[in-house]
């Protein structure tokens, strides 16, 4: 009776709104996993970030500069990010994701090729990059110019698509924590990427993961880089906002 | 095609929707045997990804679809055609793939363009093996 009352009170004082009923992909995983990501001895996200301290620091392309020549220390610069991207980039008059940015920096700054998506050079650099943003809360980018990129991901999100005719909400909305086959379905908070997916052995991106689930309906992923994915991964940080930041993560 | 008009003669029999397509389709009769093994493959029928039933050898089978344990007795063979052909004419927003209709959808791969998820024999199969379903507790 009397916790009835209090649980009642409680919910007068915050209102049903406020229960967060947001899960990361984290809290599916059984606890050996969990360690995997938590242990950074263990986890194997880890020595991806220690490939990306040593490429921080070399000169690439024309410029003969390195990231840390105009960034410095990663530790300080970089901190908090990646917590907000995808971000809005003026020149490029687009919604880029951090791969996007360094690629971005390669060819502004440095002088050098814009690295393919899925480079292990590019993802330990981005791993880097995350990594500073680990425990803060995702704290999605405030330029206006965004908010067309998080409807047109929304849009996205929401249709079916591929011979077997399902919407990424189908499952990740109306059936997360529900079971395919024997695999967890969760929420679709991308806090952790890059990943290490133990399914891949290997770290992949957010663009990496939905292609997986773009050919799991039958569908033809659009291709790397494409502004589908960026749309998709803005709408779905907007949704995790507030939500602490895991990268590097481990999933199953 | 064919697929298309008996589904638009189902949704408008008798002003209502149908419950049933009691037509089989274009197929020789449905084999039960070939039924199970099309439901626990998981490249074929894709059906354990998303239900579980009396299944004891298949590991990891779904729960985001009702359990088939007893299909055969709540469903009658019109009943189980309808939902396999397209279970949207039951449930516009069904998870439940078009086994047998191509009708709306959208960036269908390549690799699937112009072919259903099952074709007419292999849908007669199931419905002749989820039929035997009728027990409804597994043993």
């Amino acid at each position: 009776m009397k916790r009835g009352g209090v649980a009642a009170l409680a919910v007068l004082l915050t209102g049903p709104a406020q229960a967060d009923e947001r899960r990361s992909g984290f809290d599916y995983m059984g606890p050996e996993t969990q360690l995997m990501q938590t242990d950074d001895m263990a986890n194997p996200g880890m020595l991806a970030v220690q490939a990306g301290m040593r490429l921080w620091q070399e000169t690439a392309g024309d410029a003969e500069r390195s990231c840390e020549s105009c960034h410095g220390d990663a530790e300080k610069s970089m901190r908090g990010v990646a917590a907000r991207y995808p971000a809005y980039d003026a020149t490029a008059q687009s919604a880029v994701d951090v791969a996007g940015r360094v690629n971005l920096c390669r060819t502004r700054h440095q002088g050098a090729e814009p690295l393919p998506q899925e480079d292990a050079d590019l993802l330990a650099l981005v791993s880097l990059i995350g990594l500073q943003s680990r425990g803060l809360p995702v704290m999605p980018d405030p330029d206006p110019q965004m908010s067309q990129w998080r409807s047109r991901g929304a849009d996205l999100f929401d249709r079916r698509m591929g011979q077997l005719n399902l919407s990424c909400a189908q499952c990740h909305d109306d059936n997360a924590g529900g079971h395919l086959g024997s695999a967890p379905i969760p929420q679709a908070h991308p806090t952790g990427y890059p990943i290490y997916r133990l399914e891949w052995q290997e770290m992949g991106s957010l663009q990496r993961r939905l292609r997986g689930c773009l050919s799991g309906v039958r569908s033809d992923p659009w291709p790397y880089g494409s502004d589908a994915y960026v749309a998709i991964e803005a709408y779905l940080m907007q949704r995790a906002a507030g939500m602490p930041m895991e990268t590097p993560a481990v999933r199953p | 095609m064919w697929a298309g008009l008996v589904l638009a003669s189902a949704l408008t029999a008798g002003g209502a929707l149908a419950q049933g397509l009691p037509e089989p389709l274009p197929a020789l009769p449905g084999d039960p045997v070939r039924g199970r093994a099309i439901v626990e493959d998981r490249q074929t029928g894709l059906c354990l990804l998303c239900h579980s039933g009396p299944f004891p050898d298949v590991p990891f089978q779904g729960d985001l679809g009702p359990d088939l344990t007893g299909v055969g007795a709540r469903l009658d063979p019109a009943e189980l055609r309808l939902r396999m052909v397209d279970s949207r004419a039951i449930n516009g927003d069904t998870i439940m793939p078009p086994y047998f209709s191509r009708d709306g959808l959208n960036r269908v791969g390549d690799r699937w363009t112009g072919e259903t998820i099952l074709d007419a024999q292999q849908i007669e199969d199931v419905i002749a093996f989820l039929a035997t379903l009728t027990q409804e507790e597994s043993e």
